[in-house]
């Protein structure tokens, strides 16, 4: 049913329709509005057999949601930013004990200084956890990846995460079709663990494995993830015929067929830098996209056949590997390896700070003449860094570098606008 | 309490003997009925208490809940020496996930069996003091609060043993441990630091609170199974002591722990709804130099360079706890 409806509100109304049986909740802005929302469905009974569990931290989420889902019970919960940190150690946990929990991460920037606006750092810190990935575009593919989350998690036993942008996904108001129960219902079959704690058949999950053994199960680990690769697109497949829309898969191309220029992003930006390849197209400009939806698994092979014809591409991420430069660059970089082909990677949007049609515009156009630093940070107030850099050279006790920042732009602003 | 009325004790020992108890009420150690849910083979050391304490809880839960028990546990001792693969212990369902999650991973089993409709199965959780007292408190707390119904069993041997003996938020003032070293003019652990756990479930107000040695292995069966009969959150800390960390020998496990209790060192008692309802009263209240001599732990505080003061403020402790507890017979009884 077509609705005009809040992202996080949709989210909240996919997962019911995924009849979760245990949902734990710890409010961190802006993932709240889902928690918030399942929460009222528990409790008001439009969401019958499902247990809402107000926990003390998110370490304590992943925990219950490690206990649950080892009991049998489809698990759910959502996070974000520093709350996904603060349950990083039941994050590797969780996927170690093969327990296909979902969760929703509302993309937002890690702190300090503390942010709570949107980019990719937290969900890609991540990226190593044995944790799947899928990156949402949009609220409407926010509802149906959850939809293919469940039965991507419970087909291999292993847990995933469901990317969506804080803030510009998680609060926005757009048309959502939210799909009927007896739909879900067809796609999504009921949870059949493949380990359960069950005491007419005793096991012991979670012993210690020694050297032996180890390497065997971290290396099962990635075979699965592996399988995702096969299963990802099978599962989209599936869910057109059910649902009648293209959602999910590995990889999604726009106007890359003679591309020689191709744009590389994750996540809800997709949306801006289509319309700005729309607009330099109808100039002439021979520039083509390439979103990534699954970034764990990375779909090496299908990154490097949408590359393979193209002369240059330029990975926008909204993520930074301090000390190296891009980390969805680097994925990309491997999946090319060989090819000879000129990448550049833009840093863009951190802490949310606003990739406007104009600076995307400017960066294209520098990528298709290759003039770009094999590193660029799209937008950065070179300024009020270098300002900063000058300030450390010139004096010992430089004081907090937030705080130099905020006076710094705050002095600049002023005398722009004074 | 449980026995309390009964005045027959063994010489030497002062404990009750199962031959002066009814048929009903005496400890079997072995028999069919017995679940057995921790097996032998494992690794645990000689004289272990935590093995020992282990056996008679979850054994008492599994009898109690008719076989319908999952075990969450928490890394440490008990974890390490009952399940290196493919040689688990366990002939319960179990599970271990972190050092600081056990009370939530078993929230989550319970939750789980609720929402199945399972109510005949019920969920203990387990961890040793530092998985207990520091690093798994928050959730610990958490779980209280919202009145999980998870039995949560502490056995505190007093540090972190599994780790090589580093004092946790349950070491005792003046314990030496590799982390608070028998050197310098204060050696051992300081005073006026650490925790009372049982106490802090109490404030929670929460249905059941005990504590236990494994010197009453009756006493902490009955606690179990008491516990067992109530829904909601509920706590026992049991009195484990470690030969290895303590410097003990290994016969004198359940001496030890006796002896903890006849000082006062260990008020064992339960508490519901954050009220004390009974204690189990000294029986030969003895002095905290004879428990604390045969521990390595506390040798400097003898000897050549003894710091008597110590002991005595050793003793201020246990004679606190015997009033704020009673755990001493009124004379006119």
């Amino acid at each position: 049913m077509l609705k005009q409806m809040e992202g996080s509100q949709a989210v909240a109304e996919a997962i019911a329709l995924c009849r979760p049986e245990v949902i734990c909740a710890y409010p961190i802005s802006p993932q709240t509005h889902i928690v918030e929302g399942l929460g009222e469905m528990v409790k008001s009974g439009a969401l019958p057999n499902c247990e809402f569990i107000n926990v003390e931290s998110e370490f304590a989420a992943m925990s219950v949601a490690i206990g649950s889902s080892a009991a049998g019970a489809r698990s759910y919960t959502a996070t974000a930013s520093q709350g996904l940190l603060f349950m990083v150690e039941a994050v590797y946990n969780a996927s170690g004990l093969g327990l296909p929990i979902v969760m929703t991460v509302a993309n937002r920037a890690i702190g300090a200084p503390i942010n709570i606006w949107n980019d990719h750092s937290d969900s890609l810190s991540q990226r190593d956890s044995g944790w799947m990935q899928l990156f949402a575009e949009t609220n409407q593919e926010a509802v149906d990846l959850h939809i293919q989350a469940f039965k991507l998690a419970e087909e291999l036993s292993m847990p995933i995460m469901v990317c969506m942008d804080g803030f510009i996904l998680t609060h926005a108001f757009e048309r959502v079709d939210i799909p009927s129960q007896e739909q879900v219902d067809a796609y999504l079959p009921p949870f059949e663990p493949r380990q359960v704690l069950d005491p007419a058949e005793p096991i012991s999950i979670g012993a210690m494995v020694g050297p032996e053994a180890f390497m065997e199960v971290r290396y099962l680990a990635h075979a699965k993830q592996l399988q995702a690769l096969e299963l990802i697109p099978k599962l989209a497949d599936e869910f057109k015929q059910q649902f009648g829309r293209d959602s999910g898969g590995l990889i999604r191309t726009y106007r890359i067929e003679d591309a020689e220029t191709v744009i590389i992003a994750m996540g809800s930006v997709l949306g801006t830098i289509k319309d700005v390849v729309d607009d330099m197209r109808e100039q002439g400009h021979k520039i083509g996209v390439l979103g990534i939806i699954s970034f764990r698994p990375f779909p090496l092979e299908q990154v490097r056949a949408a590359l393979i014809n193209c002369k240059r591409f330029l990975v926008l991420e909204k993520s930074l590997a301090v000390g190296l430069g891009g980390i969805v660059a680097t994925n990309v970089r491997m999946a090319v390896s060989g090819t000879g082909l000129k990448g550049f990677t833009a840093v863009a949007g951190l802490g949310g700070r606003a990739i406007p049609k104009a600076s995307l515009q400017k960066l294209f156009v520098q990528a298709e003449k290759e003039e770009l630093e094999p590193v660029s940070f799209v937008d950065l107030d070179w300024d009020a860094v270098n300002k900063q850099l000058e300030r450390e050279r010139q004096t010992r006790r430089s004081g907090p570098i937030a705080e130099n920042m905020l006076h710094d732009k705050g002095m600049s602003t002023a005398a722009k606008f004074g | 309490m449980s026995f309390q009325p009964v005045k027959f004790y063994q010489t030497g020992t002062y404990t009750v003997g199962n031959r002066l108890l009814a048929p009903d009420e005496r400890s079997v150690q072995a028999g069919e009925m017995r679940s057995n849910s921790i097996s032998s083979g494992h690794r645990a050391c000689q004289g272990c208490g935590e093995a020992l304490g282990a056996r008679y809880a979850i054994d008492a839960a599994m009898a109690e809940s008719k076989g319908q028990l999952i075990a969450a546990n928490a890394t440490g001792c008990l974890e390490v020496f009952s399940t290196p693969y493919p040689e688990s212990s366990w002939q319960v369902p179990w599970i271990h996930s972190l050092f600081g999650n056990a009370p939530a991973v078993a929230t989550g089993i319970a939750a789980a069996m609720k929402v199945k409709g399972r109510h005949d199965v019920r969920v203990v959780a387990q961890g040793g003091d530092g998985g207990t007292t520091d690093i798994g408190f928050g959730c610990l707390s958490g779980m209280f609060e919202r009145n999980d119904d998870v039995l949560y069993i502490c056995y505190d041997n007093e540090a972190y043993m599994n780790t090589g003996v580093q004092r946790s938020s349950a070491t005792p003032p003046a314990a030496r441990t590799a982390t608070t070293m028998s050197v310098g003019p204060e050696p051992g652990n300081v005073f006026g630091q650490g925790k009372n756990v049982p106490e802090i479930a109490m404030a929670h107000g929460i249905p059941y609170v005990a504590t236990a040695t494994v010197a009453d292995l009756r006493d902490l069966e009955y606690k179990v199974r008491k516990a067992m009969n109530i829904r909601g959150a509920r706590y026992i800390q049991l009195f484990v002591p470690c030969p290895l960390g303590w410097g003990t020998a290994s016969h004198d496990t359940i001496r030890m722990a006796r002896l903890a209790k006849e000082t006062g060192m260990f008020p064992v008692f339960e508490a519901e709804y954050g009220e004390v309802t009974g204690v189990l009263k000294i029986r030969n209240k003895v002095a905290v130099e004879e428990y604390l001599k045969p521990q390595k732990r506390f040798a400097h505080l003898f000897g050549k360079n003894a710091h008597p003061e110590t002991v005595a403020r050793m003793q201020a402790i246990a004679d606190r706890n015997i009033r704020k507890y009673g755990l001493l017979e009124e004379e006119a009884n």
